[in-house]
Parts: structure tokens; sequence; C-alpha cells
């Protein structure tokens, strides 16, 4: 039996009917269409589906939809505001912080997660906070650097 | 690294894919989805070795959703293989007929209205098998009397391989000292963050379009349209962007062929995505290897012969195993000038899931056995790692025998930064060691065993009225940043901007026929295509600007920075953008266009060019638990003009994850077949805080043969860091791992039997 779902997604309030079953990652890419956030796995060990829920990152293929009823969900094409990019996305193009890309929109969702947590993470921190990303491509470094440098007020909101 | 000559190569720029890939844009196959498209899955074997009596889909087609099933007996029932040149190697039907082989073979494939109505129709699908004795290991798979996998296969063995030269029985009669090792590398899955996936749309006009996650769009249109009987241009095979390859993906795959398949029934967009338990069982893997190596030296350390005895478990069909059969032998005689050498390699059919190309193709195995033994053998002659190495160590202009010729390279000067390194770390904690390992790598293959009647790279540019550059290449982008670097060798052989440029690659419909991107080809091959494609448009804007700027004959004209110049006299000269005007309009207003291809001829046997590296990989262990920490990892590295340095970077740290995984967790146990961790909870691998600190000494050399001087740059990278690790974890605590991945278990194992043979010594 399929059950109304209301919540928020990157400012915008959505509705949709799923059934109990169904993941937080298949509303958001399957019926919203956003299909920037990836899966890896589906059993929340990679990371690629990672997305923020009320401030917190999560990973959506181990959260029931109906578990974001009343939520506020931003993904990573809510990230940039209109054409200009967040100080995490433009220190990954600075770092070349990626590199197939598959798993950087779960891993820019964990970062923007951990700063809003904490602005000035230290390496450790930082490494902590994206241990739970799977990249196969980079071996992580490039994102730590990258992370530094934001944590370090390299990169600004830009206006 | 910088270098002023250059305009663009050499920057550090921002990937041309960055921004879609930055903002969750970027379309990746497992993205894509068409009006009435349908979605199929596959039905795998369940035994690893069986003949199948009889297959039923009759309940799966009645069930509602259902569109399209289809087995084996619905293909031309054909084998299909990448070395297309030996027939007998073709020995994969992808849809089984008679006879599975592994677990995880396919049997049959539905296409319904949505996953879970495929989910639901493949357990309706009765399959009738008769299960056969089944062989796992390769050294019980080649004894008499072992279940035959393939019919006419010898002792299941599939390809052997002799490499020769120089009289190693005489060479060995004349050492002062001579080891004999065994070792054993494991089995490594590429993981890909993308699974393999396709969608396939067969037309009413009798033609077929396939989006999927692929490192060589031309070998699946070629393949395809073999296994399919159809003509090669009426398929159209379309690369969106790819999460990864590793060498995973540039065989015909499972998922490409049944969606196909099921879209050729269908006449709808079909689309196939391999979960991840399917893409750690039913897709290919590094090849597991036991290694029988013989050494032998003089008392100064020099090398005089080698002898190097390899099996490997081939699963159960070849793909490009037989490549990585080569290639181990090759590269087990590298870094050194080994005056005799003798390779000798078997390939053996298994019941168990086929192994292939990954990263490194076959040379972390023989880095993994041959730069431990090479250590070994120094500490018997009390001699320096480094030094013996550098007094065997591979020179420039070096042939290897009958082999490779190798032009630029700078493994010494590599030794050299290495050597600084570690007496820069002066005397070590306790239970800390560093070891080393040196590798050389090729710049592409030259062998042609696929039978391609096409150049093995060509590109196209297309210049336009506003100066805008169309680039078209062969070579598939899947996270290597072949699309960056391509287009920086562009803009730098045209003169233009980076800017300036726009790629178009990996799409057959569109793009010059091209091997693809594997075997470290890209920079180098495709490399050299894009710039001669580059100044075959260049020469054509100069024979315009000439008119206009009348050089002297003992003037030459250049373009730089969008600026067509007389060469000594860089301040005289006209805007390009003026010039490609004049051009077009010159030409009836037709596009400029430049075409440029590559193949490497009289270039030895192997590749026409090699890079080479040193790596110091430094751990401390703890003596009681044989827990051990990868505290930094030091690469000194060339690869000819670096192109692309935030590349290199990234594709020197991801090697450090990928290979210091193999050496470290990564492994697939099995048990009958069967693989034990086929899920990424399971599958340990390194993750952010496992990563140790990497730093890289960047070597200038400059290659002959590649574009502006540049070679290989990322897969040898992949070679070193086992053996380095192995050769690290003796340097802290004396005990020797022979069994890849060298596990903080098997250390444990390893300093109790050590303690044991001392407190026996004692006695």
């Amino acid at each position: 039996m399929k059950q109304r779902l209301t919540f928020t997604i990157n400012g915008n309030p959505v509705e949709v009917y799923v059934e109990p079953k169904t993941l937080l990652v298949e509303v958001i890419r399957d019926k919203l269409g956003l299909t920037g956030t990836k899966r890896g796995c589906s059993d929340s060990s990679c990371g690629a589906c990672t997305v923020i829920m009320n401030g917190y990152s999560v990973k959506s293929c181990s959260v029931l939809a109906l578990q974001a009823e009343g939520a506020e969900i931003i993904t990573v094409e809510g990230l940039a505001k209109g054409t200009k990019l967040s100080p995490i996305q433009r220190a990954f193009l600075d770092h070349g912080s990626y590199q197939c890309g598959f798993c950087t929109p779960g891993m820019l969702m964990s970062a923007t997660a951990l700063f809003l947590e904490n602005p000035h993470p230290t390496k450790q921190e930082i490494k902590e906070g994206i241990d739970g990303n799977i990249c196969r491509c980079t071996g992580y470094n490039s994102i730590v650097r990258a992370l530094m440098d934001v944590s370090a007020g390299k990169y600004k909101e830009e206006d | 690294m910088s270098n002023t000559k250059y305009s663009v190569i050499g920057k550090r720029v921002h990937n041309v894919d960055g921004p879609a890939k930055v903002t969750g844009s970027a379309q990746y196959t497992f993205d894509l989805t068409f009006p009435g498209m349908l979605y199929g899955k596959i039905l795998r074997s369940p035994y690893p070795h069986a003949k199948i009596l009889n297959i039923d889909t009759s309940k799966a087609e009645k069930l509602i959703g259902v569109k399209a099933v289809v087995t084996g007996k619905d293909t031309l029932g054909k084998k299909q293989g990448i070395w297309r040149r030996f027939p007998e190697l073709c020995d994969e039907e992808i849809l089984c007929r008679s006879k599975v082989r592994y677990i995880g073979d396919p049997v049959a494939a539905v296409a319904a209205i949505d996953e879970e109505t495929a989910e639901e129709a493949l357990n309706l699908i009765e399959v009738e098998y008769e299960p056969l004795p089944a062989v796992f290991d390769p050294m019980e798979a080649i004894k008499d009397g072992a279940p035959q996998i393939h019919d006419g296969v010898e002792m299941n063995i599939n390809i052997n391989r002799h490499i020769e030269w120089g009289n190693v029985d005489e060479a060995f009669e004349q050492c002062d000292h001579i080891r004999e090792d065994y070792f054993h590398c494991s089995s490594q899955a590429h993981m890909c963050m993308e699974t393999h996936c396709a969608v396939s749309h067969y037309t009413y006009d009798k033609k077929l379009t396939v989006w999927t996650s692929t490192q060589s769009n031309y070998y699946i249109q070629a393949l395809l349209a073999d296994m399919l009987g159809m003509r090669e241009g009426d398929i159209r095979v379309i690369k969106p962007h790819t999460g990864g390859g590793f060498g995973g993906k540039f065989e015909l795959d499972s998922a490409q062929f049944c969606s196909a398949l099921l879209s050729m029934k269908t006449c709808k967009p079909v689309k196939i995505v391999l979960s991840r338990e399917e893409e750690f069982t039913a897709t290919k893997r590094r090849t597991p290897m036991y290694y029988a190596l013989k050494l032998g030296a003089k008392k100064d350390g020099t090398l005089l012969a080698k002898e190097v005895r390899v099996v490997t478990e081939g699963g159960a069909y070849t793909g490009m195993g037989a490549t990585a059969l080569y290639l181990t032998g090759f590269f087990s005689s590298f870094p050194y000038r080994y005056p005799n050498y003798r390779y000798d390699g078997y390939r053996v059919y298994t019941n168990t899931a086929p192994t292939s190309a990954m990263r490194g193709f076959g040379a972390p195995q023989a880095v993994w056995a041959g730069e431990q033994q090479i250590d070994m053998m120094a500490h018997d002659l009390g001699i320096d790692p480094i030094e013996i190495r550098r007094k065997n160590g591979h020179v420039p202009n070096y042939e290897v025998p009958g082999q490779a010729y190798i032009q630029s390279c700078g493994l010494h000067q590599c030794l050299d930064k290495i050597e600084e390194f570690v007496k820069s770390r002066g005397k070590l904690p306790p239970n800390t060691g560093i070891g080393i390992a040196a590798y050389g790598f090729m710049s592409g293959g030259i062998f042609n065993w696929f039978d391609t009647p096409y150049a093995f790279a060509a590109a196209t540019v297309r210049i336009s009225i506003d100066g805008k550059v169309d680039l078209y290449t062969g070579a598939n982008d899947i996270g290597q940043g072949s699309n960056t670097t391509l287009s920086m060798i562009c803009a730098e052989a045209l003169g233009v901007r980076l800017e300036d440029v726009r790629i178009h690659s990996a799409d057959t419909g569109i793009c010059p026929n091209d091997l693809g991107s594997w075997g470290s080809r890209e920079t180098l091959m495709n490399g050299n295509a894009v710039k001669m494609a580059a100044e075959d448009a260049k020469k054509q804007l100069l024979e315009i600007a000439a008119v206009k700027l009348k050089p002297n004959i003992v003037y030459d004209l250049d373009i730089k920075d969008c600026w067509v110049h007389f060469t000594n006299r860089p301040e005289r000269g006209i805007s390009y953008y003026e010039v490609v005007k004049d051009a077009i309009r010159a030409k009836d207003g037709q596009n400029i266009i430049g075409r440029g291809y590559y193949t490497p001829h009289r270039k030895g046997m192997i590749s026409p060019a090699y890079s080479y590296g040193v790596q110091a990989v430094e751990v401390t262990v703890d003596p009681e638990t044989g827990r051990y920490t990868l505290n930094q990892v030091v690469t000194a590295h060339e690869s000819g003009t670096v192109i692309n340095p935030v590349g290199i970077e990234g594709q020197l740290e991801g090697a450090i994850m990928m290979a210091g995984g193999y050496g470290y967790c990564e492994d697939q146990p099995m048990d009958d077949g069967k693989i034990l961790n086929p899920s990424v909870a399971d599958y340990k691998l390194i993750r952010a805080c496992d990563m140790p600190e990497t730093k890289i000494l960047e070597i200038d050399t400059y290659e002959p043969e590649g574009p502006f001087g540049a070679k290989e740059a990322g897969e040898g990278l992949t070679n070193p860091t086992a053996g380095a690790l192995g050769n690290a974890i003796f340097n802290a605590v004396g005990v020797r791992i022979y069994n890849l991945p060298a596990t903080p278990e098997k250390v444990f194992r390893a300093l109790q039997e050590k303690k044991a043979k001392e407190k026996e010594a004692k006695k």
C-alpha cells in the first residue's frame, strides 16, 4: 500500500507516494530524477548515496523513504547556489579531488555535513568524516588537501 | 615539472569534466532512462561446472510485465573473445547453451517493465542442470584426470607463453649465488564504483545504439556486431561518463550482450545494471598466479640469469587473461638488464570466475615476487638493496633482447632520489621498516591480437568560424582524465587556449575508430594522434596566414596562445581567430578539419615507450599482533614530459590506494568456486583513515616517441606497492610474506614461526 510522503529537497517541497519498503535513494533518483546521488553497493558500505538529512549526512540506501517525512534533504544538486559553486565544490575542482566522479556526490555531501558540524576540522577529523565513502580512483589524499584548504578558510562562499 | 616553453602543457588546470562531476550533473550509464525503457536482469549459474539439460522459460514469459526472455537458444551460438586473431581463445558464449563453467555464468536474461518484475521472472525460469566435477586450483586442473572445462583443451591449459634470451642454463653455472623462491598472488576485484551497465536500444530501422560503462566503445561495437550478426556500422556504442574501469571494462560483458539481445526482441530500450554482488562474482578480476623464480648473481651483485615459471588461475574463460600471462613474463625481467632470461607461463582454466586484465596487467604480480627476491639476493650477498638495483637497472637506449627497445629511462635518477629519501629518514624507530621496489611499465601495447584493421589511435579536429575547436577521439575517459590530457595536447599543438577546445570522445557514431583506453595507451598513442590532427589543422591555417604575413623562406610561422606569428619575431603576427575566419572563407566555407592517427611500427614486441619508477613504503609493525600501519609511500617517478600534473598526482595516489590494498587487505577467498565476500561490506579495501601519506618525486625525462615527450603515467604506478610493502615488513620485523595479501594475520603467523625457530635454535 503506497503512502503519502512529504519533505523538502534542496529547498523545494515535494509530495510523493511510496511503498513502505521504498528507500530514500530510490525516491531521490527514480521518482525525483535527481541522479547526482549514486548507488554503489546497497548495503550502506560505499557512501555513494550520501545525502544530508536534517543537517546530518545519511546513506540514503539505508534510510526508508517514509523516515524522511517532514525532513529537509540536501543532495549534491543543492550545493551550488544558482551558478555559484560551494567552497567545497571549488576546492574539489582546484585540487582534482575526483577522477571518475561516481563517488564525488556522496563525498561532497559527507564533507559538507562535516563542515556544517565543524567549520574548521583537523586533518584527522576530515579523514574520519569521509571514511565511510569509498573512492576507488583518487586515493583520498587530494580530497583531504581540498578540505584542509576549506578548513583553513581559503575558500569563501561566493555572493 | 614546469615548462615555460609550453602554454598549456604542464599547467595545473581543472579537469574538463570537473564542473559536471562536482555538481552531480555528469550523467553515467547508470543514470540514463528513456521513454518506454525496460529493465533487464540476468539469471546465473549456481554451479561451478554443470551441463545444462533444459531451460524452461514459459512461466517467466507469462508473468505480467515481462516483455522478453532470452537464453542461449536466442543467440547465434557463437563464442567470443578479445583475442580475435586466435579463434581457439574466443571461448565465451556469454549466454551458455549447453554448459556452465563457473558460479555466475549467465544462462538467461529477462526484460520487464521494472526491476522487481524482472527479478521475479528470474525465479520462474527453470534450469535443469547436471552438475559435473569441478576444479578450482590451476595446480589441480593440470593434473591427469582433472575435470575438463573446455572440450579439446588438454590439461586445461588455455595458453602458454615462452620468452627467452641468452643461455640461461650456462649462465646459472657461472653464478656465485642462486636463489629459488616461490610466491603466490591473490585475486583482486576492480571494484569500480559504477558497476557494469548498459542501455541497449534496437530500433525498427534495424539499428542498435548501446550506452555503456566501458573502456573501449570500439571493441564493444565490433564484438557485438559479430555476436549479433550485424554490421559494425549499424551499431553505435556511446560511453557516457564512466565510473571507473581499471581494466575490468573493455571486454564484451553480460550487461551489454543481454541488453542488446533483449532489445532486439522488443525494439525497446533495455537497461541492465549489474548488482554489486554480480560485479564481484560474475565479472572479471585480477589474475591469481603461482610464481617460481630462480635468480643467479655474481658476488658483486651482477645479475646473470633469471628463470621464471608461472601458473595462472585462468578461471572459466580467456578474455584478456592471455595478455596478462604474456605481460607478467615480460615484466618479470623488468627493470633489469638480465643477459640471460627465460619465462614459461601457463594459463589454466578453472571453474572459477574468469580472470583478466586489471590495472598493471600482470606486472604487479611480477613485482610482488621479483622485487622481494631481489632484496633477498641483496641480503644474501651483503649488498645494499638500492645498489643492486643501480648495478643492474635499465638505462636509456637499452634493448631488452628481442623484445623491446627502451628510449627514455629515468630509473637511475629515481633510485638516487629514493636513496636520498631513505637516508633522510635516518635511524628508524623500532619495528619500523622501509622497503623499496623498482618498476617499469609500457605506454600502450603494440600487439594486435584483436585484429583491428584500423589505426590503433585516431583523432579528428574541426575548427569552426569562431575559432572553437572540436576534438573527436576514440579514447575513453573512465576517470583517468584522458579528456583533459588530450584537450591539453590539442590546445598546445594547435596554439590555442584549453578553453578553445571542446572534446567529444568515445562515441562510435562520431569519433574515429580507436582501440580505447587500456594498457596505458591514451597519453602516448591517443596523444600522438591528437597532436597530428591538431598540427594538420594548424598547417591549413598557416597556409592561409602566409598569404597575409608573407613570410620569407627563412621565416617560419607558428601559432601560440591564439597568436599566429613569425617564430623568430613573435611580436609580429595576427590573431588566430582572424586567420580562422579567412581560412574558412578561403575554403568555400568548409570547416577546417585536421586528421591524425597513430600505430606503432617497428618498436619491438610490447610497447613504443616505457616509464620507470622506484617506490619506498614505510611501515610500523606491532610485533605482538602483526598489525601494521602504512606510514608513508614515497615514489620517484618519471613519465616523460608531464602533460597534466594534477592528473598525475591523482593517478599516483589512487594507484597507492589500489596497489596498497592489493598488498595489504584486498582478497577474494573462495570455497568450491564460490567467492565468499561479494559485498562492499566484506571486501576490505583502503579507506581514508588507512591511506598513508604520499609524496611524489617527479623526475624529468623526455620520450622521443611520445607527444611533446610524454609517456605512460598512471597504470605503472600500481606495480611497485605490494612488493615494496613485502620488503618493508621484512625490514621492520624480519619476516618474509610470500602469499598475497600480506595481511596482519599472515605477519602474525610468520612472527610466531620465527619466534619458534629462534627458540629451537637456542636449545
